[in-house]
């Protein structure tokens, strides 16, 4: 289907760039498809009109479950029987691709397709990388653990596939356990076998988030500029054994304070032991304060400090300019960090898609970035140059 | 656009693993297009399979006779049982021709949150089977899932204090191989490399 472009053949770089993005009955889009070229992506529209949406589209195209973290029903265009799909063309190191995801008709699961052929999650996990900044996040150091070690696992897994994998069969071990745990006379063998796959995949989980926070707080202790420097710490039980003991003991340590634990988890009706209870420590390093002791707006910054910071260890580590879905973000800054944050983005050399209610707020960021309007589910004009937008219709873009 | 029968037909088809409404629009089409080469026939075929066809009671796999073929074949080695989660797992498996043993189908996997238990897997008839036969050696074959190799895991321990070796596949596949997507080579590796449990 590349040949139909019009632009030449994407040239492998380092920069990961969509070249066409195709919707089906996702969210409020019946159809659309968006032709840009590689540069940065700014939307801009009033609230409700569907910027939001096309960024998570595009987090659709990245392993797990999108930006706002919807349920594969949820994500459907209301009266579309639950089927969607999200296609794009995509310019990366190894060439041009084309890929696609979406529910297809007689199927709840997920499909995956590359080129055209059905592939699974692992075949694609290496091609799209992506990071993204929602307003969603904004509290995420004022509130509860789970959101922070949410937004750290989304940073580790864009440049560990496997941190996904293990995080996922920890994660449903778990909820078979508990499940087990509820019921009278819950088999022991049962809970045996899977506390063994809890220790596995919990200890290889703690250690990805080892190596994960080790190279970010790097990259964040390091940093100049109008986004601050930042220090990370993991706090977690499984985590800080790890300081101490290798995996395999720690998988056995893991093991042993599962089985430990059954009577109290089966009363709590939850697992009390593990890295899902991990939380991470965010410090402002210039000011020396816990990020949630911080201002809004410099607890903003922290946040786009490390969101950067890990798109710089991705090109450091991968060689590979992620995808970078800033959702709303620059509505907050000072027109200072604003320009500083174009500045970077450019230079990161990563495409990054944003949004914001007017382009005044993205002055400085005109002949470097495509623009475009978006109201009431359509994409009204590129508002710059260069580009083209073809409103089609038709059947979904992923069977051929 | 087509008739209330033909609109039965292409929703059946789409039914199908792999078939959107386009592809079952297609195949549709081409049935009719075929119809005494084609469609008569395969009218046939799956009306005979749909009241002959049925669940071996020894093992699980699907056969015309009972106990189906493989179990009734004496050239197999009676001594070597492999556990798979279905039927297509047994197929694939016979298909890479790299396994001369029985089979025990469990026909699915320990999933609490889908309400599947150890009794709904047989997992005492399997244990009662090892028990009286001939059966030294077990063989897991369950999906490198978590499901599988839960399920791997519980077998495991269940027949821990029979006398029989047990080991499971060398899974060198990603997390989630199924044996059905594999090529006969790799399974048979797979076979070959086989480790305790
Ligand atoms: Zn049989």
């Amino acid at each position: 289907m590349s040949r139909v472009l019009a632009q030449p053949e994407g040239l492998p770089g380092r920069r990961l760039s969509i070249r066409r993005l195709t919707l089906t009955d996702f969210r409020c889009y019946r159809h659309l498809r968006l032709e840009t070229d590689s540069r940065p992506v700014v939307l801009t529209g009033a609230n409700g009109a569907g910027k939001t949406n096309l960024l998570e589209a595009l987090s659709f195209l990245a392993p797990g479950r999108g930006l706002r973290r919807a349920t594969l029903a949820q994500v459907a265009r209301r009266d579309s029987a639950g089927i969607w799909a999200v296609a794009a063309v995509l310019d990366g190191p190894s060439g041009r691709v084309e890929i696609g995801t979406g529910i297809e008709p007689g199927s709840t699961r997920r499909a995956l397709r590359l080129d055209g052929e059905p592939v699974k999650a692992g075949d694609v996990a290496g091609l799209v990388a992506a990071l993204w900044l929602t307003p969603a996040m904004d509290r995420v150091f004022m509130e509860g653990a789970s959101g922070r070690r949410r937004f750290l696992d989304r940073l580790i897994l864009a440049i560990d596939h496997g941190h996904a994998a293990h995080a996922g069969a920890y994660d449903h071990a778990m909820r078979e356990r508990n499940r087990v745990l509820k019921e009278q006379g819950a088999d022991p063998g049962w809970l045996t076998a899977l506390e063994a796959a809890m220790a596995k995949h919990g200890v290889a989980m703690a250690a990805a988030r080892r190596r994960g926070v080790a190279q970010l707080d790097r990259m964040c202790a390091a940093r100049q500029g109008v986004f601050p420097a930042a220090r990370l710490a993991l706090m977690g039980d499984v985590e800080h054994w790890l300081d101490e003991m290798d995996e395999a003991e720690a998988e056995a340590r893991l093991t042993k304070a599962l089985v430990q634990s059954r009577s109290r988890d089966a009363g709590a009706g939850a697992t009390t032991i593990g890295p899902h209870r991990t939380d991470l420590d965010v410090r402002h390093a210039a000011k020396n304060l816990n990020a949630s002791d911080c201002s809004t707006g410099e607890q903003k910054a922290v946040l786009i400090s490390m969101v950067l910071s890990q798109a710089r260890v991705l090109l450091t580590e991968k060689g590979l300019a992620p995808l970078m879905l800033l959702d709303e973000v620059v509505a907050h800054l000072d027109q200072t960090r604003r320009l500083a944050l174009f500045d970077e983005l450019v230079e990161l050399d990563a495409q990054s898609w944003m949004t914001g209610a007017d382009q005044s707020l993205f002055d400085g960021f005109e002949g470097r970035a495509q623009f475009f309007q978006v109201a009431d589910a359509t994409i009204l004009n590129p508002v710059a140059d260069a580009t083209n937008i073809h409103k089609e219709t038709g059947n979904l873009t992923h069977e051929h | 656009m087509a008739g209330a029968e033909i609109e039965a037909l292409i929703q059946l088809l789409a039914r199908l693993p792999g078939l959107g409404p386009r592809s079952a629009r297609r195949a549709a089409l081409h049935l009719l297009d075929k119809r005494e080469t084609l469609m008569s026939p395969l009218a046939q075929a799956l009306s005979t399979a749909a009241t002959s066809i049925k669940a071996c009671t020894v093992c699980g796999n699907f056969d015309t006779v009972e106990p189906c073929a493989i179990c009734q074949d004496r050239a197999r080695d009676d001594s070597i049982l492999c556990i798979v989660s279905d039927v297509a797992s047994l197929w694939a498996l016979e298909r890479a021709q790299g396994y001369r043993g029985r089979y025990h189908v469990l026909g699915g996997l320990l999933s609490a949150l889908d309400g599947i238990g150890p009794a709904d897997l047989g997992v005492d008839d399997l244990v009662s089977r090892v028990q009286a036969g001939a059966i030294r050696e077990v063989i897991l074959a369950t999906p490198a899932t978590v499901d599988g190799q839960t399920t791997a895991h519980y077998i495991a321990d269940r027949l821990s204090g029979l006398d029989v070796s047990v080991s499971g596949l060398a899974h060198g596949v990603p997390v989630g191989g199924e044996l059905d997507y594999l090529d006969d080579g790799t399974i048979n590796a797979a076979l070959k490399a086989r480790r305790g449990l």
